[in-house]
């Protein structure tokens, strides 16, 4: 397979509990660009990244990072969560979050060490929360938590970013910080796959677009493919024929089974 | 009361399996299963008893695997239920460890013809006869239960130890972890292990209800004191040990005020590290609470102050620049109360000055009483001509909001209202010093 494709995703199918949730998917995305993987709610964004990190079960398909299996190449790949996921009760502070970004380069059952910890008050640096590294987690703002969560990616210096929502409820200086950051990170060859919700912001951020809803509705340069009719196609109506089809699968299966 | 060395053996027995069980427990908390450590306890009965039939030994290392096969087995099972049942976890949990506690039960019925296992001692222990069954060590007659705690408690220890990092991780962010190699669920099940195999070693001594007041009480106590997981493991050991002391000392004491003799000490420890709980949950609230009042009476304190130099600099302003009597000054505002009190910390921060006749203003003190006229007066102004309010209402409303309008909130307002010189009552608006003014 091409090692120089970052991410080459090919008929993947997703379910959960039958219900099929990515369908015959197919993604390519190119080198050094940052793109926004765009859909309505429930169209499968999030479990898109969690299939390419291999935390789902998939039914089928193939993922590729820079041409080897996304599990064998897991670190090439940074990873945001959704802030919502997150227990920002658990007694951590900011430092010791970004340090987890370290952990594979720190190596198993051996503690963390003081230059992995300047690296990581490096990266808080460049979020711009160098004084609130020892703040626990639920002390910090909801634009500051976004931003200690980026910094822990930063810190992982994969190749292939893999961010849900990361503009989600955040404040216009966080914003503005994402941005930069997305920026430098092309700068510096990398590929970023970001889960975006607001269409109006889509031309003025990413480069390329992945419009999906269960499906890939359509994927290229932003220019050609963000459009009104693709966008219709994406947004409108539901996919009740395509689900229809996959649930009389499934249940065939399940009698044969 | 007499403190004999059996004393201090139970004691010491109580406190190494307390916190062989807290140290765990952390990790159980922190992952909001709580739950899971009550359930384990009690499933490993059917294991200690199937363990038994199928032997016929009773040594420690057949107790230990047959705990450790059915402490794996009630998380694989509670997970099992939870995703292909879609029982809630909780449920699950409750299904699980109910149907195999009992189960154990019958199974211990069936071998308690011929083995001294029996269910009462599984509850409760007998700690305080833990002292007598010794063990030759070294020279000293070490209880056997000591050791096999101390054991249990150096393995957790070493657990925790050489996991540190990777228990972090994989409580905190499960998907990070399994997404940087470290398996998850691997973690998850060998921490169920260590909890099973930590129950047992636990039960002979002081019995499950102890184990599962250790695995949680603790930590949880541990928990609303700190946000720091190194601190919070720490103190969950030194308030399980404390569990123990305090529930020994007073198993000997206080059934004696009441004309009784001594009661189970395992029950009297889970009650202590309870009673400890209880504290600390009533200190941190009164805590909270005199914070919240000292915060409540420096703003009272601000305002008060804040109301002193408008004051005296609307006498400025109306051209009286003679100082100004604290009793004037009193008589000026609308809330009097504290007013000396004010004064002495305007002056301590040379915004007032105190003069021969009274106080006057400061420079600074004049620069800062500006700022609050400014924001007073903007604010009538956006009452008034945005928000449709009469200008007699506007000042009321303008003395209490005054305090908390900050320099962006001042500009906002400047800008909303589109850069007035007066306000409502026609007085002129100060220009200010951070507002910048007009654009």
């Amino acid at each position: 397979m091409n090692a120089a494709v970052p991410l080459h995703i090919s008929d993947l199918t997703v379910a959960y509990h039958r219900k099929p949730v990515l369908w015959d998917v197919n993604i390519a995305l190119p080198e050094g660009k940052l793109v926004g993987l765009v859909g309505p709610n429930g169209s499968g964004k999030s479990t898109l990244l969690k299939s390419v990190l291999g935390l789902v079960p998939r039914s089928s398909g193939r993922i590729l990072v820079y041409g080897k299996p996304a599990t064998r190449n897991r670190a090439l790949v940074g990873y945001v969560p959704q802030r919502e996921t997150v227990d920002w009760d658990f007694p951590v502070s900011a430092l010791d979050v970004v340090v987890m970004g370290l952990y594979r380069e720190i190596g198993w059952c051996v503690p963390v060490r003081r230059r992995q910890k300047e690296k990581a008050l490096a990266a808080l640096e460049t979020v711009g929360l160098a004084e609130y590294a020892h703040r626990q987690i639920s002390q910090l703002s909801g634009g500051q938590q976004q931003r200690v969560f980026l910094a822990r990616a930063l810190v992982q210096d994969a190749r292939l970013y893999l961010m849900d929502e990361p503009f989600a409820g955040v404040d216009a200086a966080t914003e503005q910080a994402i941005i930069a950051l997305l920026l430098e990170l092309r700068a510096a060859g990398r590929t970023v796959l970001v889960v975006h919700h607001d269409i109006q912001t889509v031309p003025t951020y990413f480069d390329h677009v992945v419009l999906l809803n269960m499906r890939v509705v359509a994927q290229g340069p932003t220019e050609d493919v963000f459009t009104e009719e693709n966008l219709r196609r994406t947004y409108g109506g539901k996919l009740t024929l395509l689900s229809d089809a996959a649930e009389a699968l499934a249940r065939r299966g399940a009698q044969r089974g | 009361m007499q403190w004999m060395a059996l004393d201090t053996w139970i004691v010491v027995v109580g406190a190494l399996c307390a916190m062989s069980c807290a140290l765990l427990g952390n990790y159980l908390v922190l992952r909001r299963m709580s739950m899971m450590g009550d359930a384990i306890s009690h499933a490993v009965l059917p294991g200690l008893a199937a363990a038994y039939l199928l032997t016929g030994s009773r040594d420690s290392v057949t107790m230990f695997a047959g705990a450790a096969v059915v402490g794996v087995l009630t998380a694989l099972l509670v997970q099992g239920l939870y995703r292909l049942g879609r029982l809630e976890e909780g449920a699950a949990m409750g299904v699980v460890f109910t149907s195999l506690f009992a189960l154990g039960l019958i199974l211990l019925r069936q071998a308690a013809d011929h083995v001294d296992l029996d269910p009462g001692c599984v509850l409760y222990g007998a700690v305080e006869l833990s002292p007598l069954d010794t063990i030759r060590l070294w020279g000293w007659d070490v209880p056997r239960a000591a050791i096999v705690n101390g054991a249990t408690l150096a393995c957790n220890a070493l657990f925790v130890l050489l996991f540190y990092k990777e228990l972090r991780l994989s409580s905190f962010d499960p998907a990070l972890a399994t997404a940087l190699g470290i398996n998850a669920q691997v973690m998850h099940y060998l921490l169920m292990t260590l909890v099973a195999a930590t129950a047992v070693a636990a039960f002979e001594s002081v019995g499950s209800i102890l184990v599962i007041a250790m695995l949680i009480v603790p930590p949880a106590t541990a928990y609303l004191l700190t946000r720091r997981l190194g601190v919070m493991i720490g103190l969950s050991l030194v308030l399980a040990a404390l569990s123990a002391l305090l529930g020994h000392l007073s198993a000997i004491t206080v059934p004696g005020w009441f004309g009784f003799s001594d009661t189970s000490t395992a029950a009297m420890m889970a009650v202590a590290a309870g009673a400890i709980f209880s504290v600390a949950c009533f200190a941190k609230s009164c805590y909270a609470w005199g914070r919240r009042g000292i915060e409540r009476m420096s703003f009272s304190l601000r305002s008060v102050g804040e109301d002193v130099l408008a004051a005296l600099y609307r006498r400025r302003e109306a051209g009286d620049e003679a100082p100004v009597s604290a009793g004037a000054l009193r008589a000026a505002l609308a809330r009097p109360g504290w007013t000396a009190l004010a004064l002495w910390d305007l002056a301590r921060r040379r915004a007032v000055t105190r003069l021969p006749g009274g106080y006057a203003l400061t420079p600074a003190g004049l620069r800062q009483a500006e700022e609050l006229v400014r924001s007073h007066r903007l604010w009538e102004t956006f009452l008034v001509n945005i928000a449709g309010q009469s200008p007699a209402d506007a000042h009321g409303s303008a003395m209490r909001v005054e305090h908390v309008i900050d320099a962006a909130m001042q500009s906002e307002l400047a800008r909303q209202t589109g850069f007035p010189e007066l306000d409502p009552h026609a007085k002129p608006i100060p220009r200010g010093s951070s507002s910048g003014g007009e654009p």
